[in-house]
């Protein structure tokens, strides 16, 4: 759950699925009230699994909410070598070297592919349906790739509430809202780990789909600011994501949105044939001519 | 009377009856019956097996077996697979390519496991058997592209040519058209190892075009989608083929020249490569899903629901290689459509990250182990297990034969008791009495392996890693597990007590690694000195182990029985101890 200070001083709206309320944009800049936003829905709001690495030894990775138990029971004494977590072990886990560059060149080459598109301002329809050949993962060279902190290129995490274990989807396997939407749905909705409360949750989610706003899709970005997503092109999406979550409409009542800046900046400049997303965005702005001023990338 | 019947039969006759005998054990078993029967043997063995180069010396083997045809070697220890044995280690399969030369003009068959193959060794193999058939490296490395340019450019009958897994070093991409124009008998071509550019695709379409009789072609990952249907065009006949990189522009012509490429092969068995998968392009190869045998999908980043919808098209599996990709979810339709199912293999797609990125947890293991009542071989990786669910898995599945389980997070508990995994692993060794081949991870004590000591009778290979709490643990493997062959074992609490103890054992198998453990030097001096049949080398490079204390632990240690005695082509940092109680630098 989320506490939002200063509540009076937020213009709450949303631009959730169609249908939706009243517009929303965000801020070119971070104003203080909304970056405080932001910094509340931060991942450690979040029910999240996170496991933290200990000085003398990797914790057990609990996945159903132990965690905290598992830590001081499970480790008995620093290991010989006295390794902190299982990144720092040679040759563990037990995983051949070509596998490994084949994992790391497979990313590598995805992000290259993006990072050759030319993310930006400029629009480029043509390239948001087209899949890039590139096989020559060896080929690429490291300058030309941008790597998040984990060097999962392309590869995001998405969390939604109620389900305690996150997912990663691929963006760069998609082109499009609508193809993310879709992945997302399969992601959640099929899988049959969900038992009892989860199960709930998950066909609340696909009446969401459908059009109902149970839930909604945002995404933290780079500046660690929490946006509904559909506001922006595609390719800036994509640069600019960190992660995904799905979160319930009620919470996301509090998300917060600068109406103040309304008036200075329109809300997206991408026409409305490119809106082909299911239960995200706000397609109250049917004006393309007006370009959205985003954060700097 | 009982002299007599060892004569009664001519030689002809025991060599005929021998040549019907090829599994290596038997043969070895038939030499052991007397004198005779062992010289009858020795004269008609062709196949020869030596699963580790430095137990025996080359002179030896030709002295013994002096007219094989096909020789199987294998080199450095199975950890290197994992880089904990340093470069330079060993390995060197030159002295035996250089004594067979000499001796052994119609050699056919070379066959090697992790050593070190030089150009000059590929090229003296090219020059001096004539007869050349079958060249197999697996894992190797030390040679280039003008080492198989040699071999492709001499070698007449070759029939097979198989590099898994080999590093090879890139220096021209035509080494395949050295194969002569005239040169039409391959059978079995393996290039899935080789980087880019190392391979010229208008002299691979010719060469498949020409050789009507291969069966086996496994594409390296800078073939492109779009050359696929050319090659395959070539050889319908295929029955096991590797693609290379499976994604391309998502365009209508090329997918269904694809698909329609992939129905003419009506003999197609087994499919590999699938690097950087497009799912767009994975429902042209659904013509031949239904005889698939064999899939190896580890390097196809694909998501659950495409993976399910694949293998469901495959109700004939028996073998799946797989990221974790596959989920819990997909594992269960996994369980419910490949009931032939004999061998799995899930591999981590995010070894290194902290938090699971997909939903694949024990459970995937238990509902294979339920649903596929053949399957007997299982390498998985996970990020948590129970207890409870490893006993439900050796309940369910008995007969498996190798179980290899790794938890990525060292010692990880029980996630439901936070208990150690002692149980459960003891229940795997308890109910698969034909266990073969173990691999432990997880929070464990000494009690695993007093499990494993007790029931484990059929085991040879066994892999620790990060358990136990004493002596006590190596104690009960060394003194219980009778068919043990090969145990390897890293950071784990064991010392010197454990091994002195059971030191007679040692010369029963063939090897053990130790690294990150407890043994002192002087307890490895000991041994060298009291064994002679025993090679007991140290690694170990921050230097002389004489120059620290002798009650020190040593960094690596591996021992294995020979009768060559010890190696002479050892690194600086491998010490042998040896019976002049010093160590031979």
């Amino acid at each position: 759950t989320c506490s939002y200070p200063a509540e009076s001083e937020l213009e709450l709206g949303l631009g959730l699925s169609l249908g939706g309320t009243t517009g929303k944009t965000k801020p070119a800049t971070a104003t203080s009230s909304w970056g405080e936003c932001g910094r509340i829905l931060t991942a450690k709001d979040f029910p999240s699994v996170v496991s933290h690495r200990t000085k003398n030894g990797g914790p057990s990775v609990s996945v159903s909410g132990t965690k905290r138990a598992a830590e001081s029971v499970s480790h008995e004494g620093g290991s010989p070598t006295g390794v902190s977590g299982s990144s720092q072990v040679v040759g563990w886990p037990p995983i051949r070297a070509y596998r490994m560059n084949s994992l790391v060149n497979q990313a590598k080459s995805q992000r290259a592919d993006e990072g050759d598109s030319g993310i930006g301002e400029k629009d480029k329809p043509k390239d948001a349906l087209k899949k890039k050949l590139n096989y020559n993962g060896n080929k690429i060279s490291s300058t030309t790739t941008t790597v998040n902190e984990k060097g999962h290129l392309g590869f995001v995490k998405v969390n939604m509430d109620g389900i305690p274990i996150g997912r990663k989807v691929d963006l760069n396997a998609h082109s499009c809202y609508q193809s993310l939407a879709q992945a997302l749905e399969d992601m959640f909705l099929r899988s049959t780990n969900s038992v009892g409360a989860e199960k709930e949750q998950l066909t609340k989610a696909s009446k969401l789909l459908d059009g109902s706003s149970e839930f909604v899709l945002t995404y933290e970005d780079k500046e660690g600011d929490w946006m509904l997503v559909g506001d922006v092109p595609w390719r800036m999406f994509v640069s600019s994501v960190r992660r995904l979550r799905i979160m319930r409409t009620s919470e996301a009542n509090g998300l917060g949105i600068h109406k103040k800046s309304m008036a200075n900046h329109s809300c997206f400049s991408f026409s409305v044939s490119e809106s082909c997303y299911s239960f995200v965005a706000a397609p109250r702005f049917h004006d393309s001519n007006e370009r959205q001023r985003s954060k700097p990338i | 009377m009982h002299k007599k019947m060892a004569f009664s039969f001519p030689d002809e006759v025991l060599e005929h009856v021998f040549s019907f005998i090829q599994s290596d054990k038997d043969r070895n078993a038939v030499s052991m019956v007397c004198k005779s029967w062992y010289e009858i043997e020795r004269w008609c063995r062709r196949k020869v097996f030596v699963g580790n180069c430095y137990a025996v010396s080359p002179r030896m083997v030709i002295r013994r077996f002096p007219e094989f045809r096909s020789i199987e070697l294998k080199g450095k220890p199975h950890f290197a697979d994992f880089n904990l044995v340093p470069d330079g280690w060993g390995g060197y399969v030159s002295p035996w390519i250089e004594e067979m030369a000499g001796a052994y003009p119609w050699l056919e068959e070379i066959r090697l496991k992790r050593m070190v193959v030089t150009d000059e060794s590929l090229e003296l193999i090219a020059k001096s058997f004539k007869n050349f058939k079958v060249l197999v490296l697996s894992s190797c490395e030390g040679f280039s592209t003008d080492g198989l340019a040699a071999i492709a450019a001499s070698c007449k009958n070759l029939k097979e040519l198989d590099l898994r897994d080999c590093e090879v070093d890139d220096l021209s991409a035509h080494w395949l058209s050295h194969f002569p124009e005239t040169y039409t008998s391959l059978v079995s071509l393996n290039i899935s190892c080789l980087g880019s550019d190392e391979v010229s695709f208008s002299a691979l379409e010719r060469l498949v075009g020409r050789c009507t009789n291969l069966k086996t072609l496994r594409l390296n990952r800078a073939v492109p989608l779009d050359k696929i249907a050319n090659i395959l065009r070539h050889a319908p006949q295929l029955v096991e083929f590797g693609t290379g990189t499976y994604t391309a522009d998502v365009r209508p012509d090329v997918y269904s020249d694809l698909a329609g490429v992939f129905s003419s092969c009506k003999e197609l068995k087994s499919l590999s490569g699938f690097w950087d998968v497009a799912p767009d392009y994975l429902p042209a190869i659904y013509p031949v899903c239904s005889k698939l045998t064999s899939l190896n999908l580890s390097y196809a980043t694909i998501q659950s629901p495409d993976l399910i919808k694949l293998v469901s098209h495959c109700p004939n599996l028996q073998r799946l290689l797989v990221l974790d990709y596959i989920e819990d979810s997909g594992l269960e339709v996994l369980a419910s459509s490949c009931k032939d199912l004999q061998e799995l293999r899930v591999f981590p797609s995010d070894p290194y990250g902290a938090e699971p990125n997909v939903s694949l947890t024990e459970q995937g293991l238990v509902a294979v182990s339920l649903g596929c009542p053949k399957l007997q071989s299982v390498l998985y990786f996970c990020r948590r297990m129970s207890n409870e669910a490893l006993v439900t898995i050796a309940r369910n599945r008995p007969n498996f034969t190798r179980f290899r389980l790794c938890i990525i997070e060292p010692k990880t508990a029980d996630y439901l008791t936070l208990e150690p995994l002692d149980v459960g692993f003891g229940a795997i060794v308890q109910y698969c009495k034909d266990l073969k081949r173990l691999s432990l991870s997880g929070l464990l004590t000494d009690r695993v392996f007093e499990y494993i000591g007790t029931y484990a009778k059929k085991l040879e290979m066994l892999s620790v890693a990060f358990a136990g709490d004493s002596d006590l643990g190596l104690h009960h493997v060394l003194s219980g597990c009778e068919s043990l062959r090969k145990l390897e074992i890293r950071d784990c609490p064991f010392g010197d007590k454990a091994l002195l103890a059971n030191a007679a054992k040692l010369e029963t198998m063939r090897s053990l690694w130790m690294s990150s453990c407890a043994v002192s030097f002087a307890a490895c001096k000991l041994l060298g000195q009291k064994m002679p049949r025993l090679n007991v080398e140290v690694i170990d490079e921050r230097g002389p182990p004489d120059s620290r204390p002798e009650n020190c632990p040593v960094d690596k240690l591996y021992i294995y029985r020979s009768i060559a005695g010890p190696r002479f082509d050892m690194p600086p940092f491998v010490w042998t101890m040896d019976e002049d109680s010093g160590l031979r630098l």
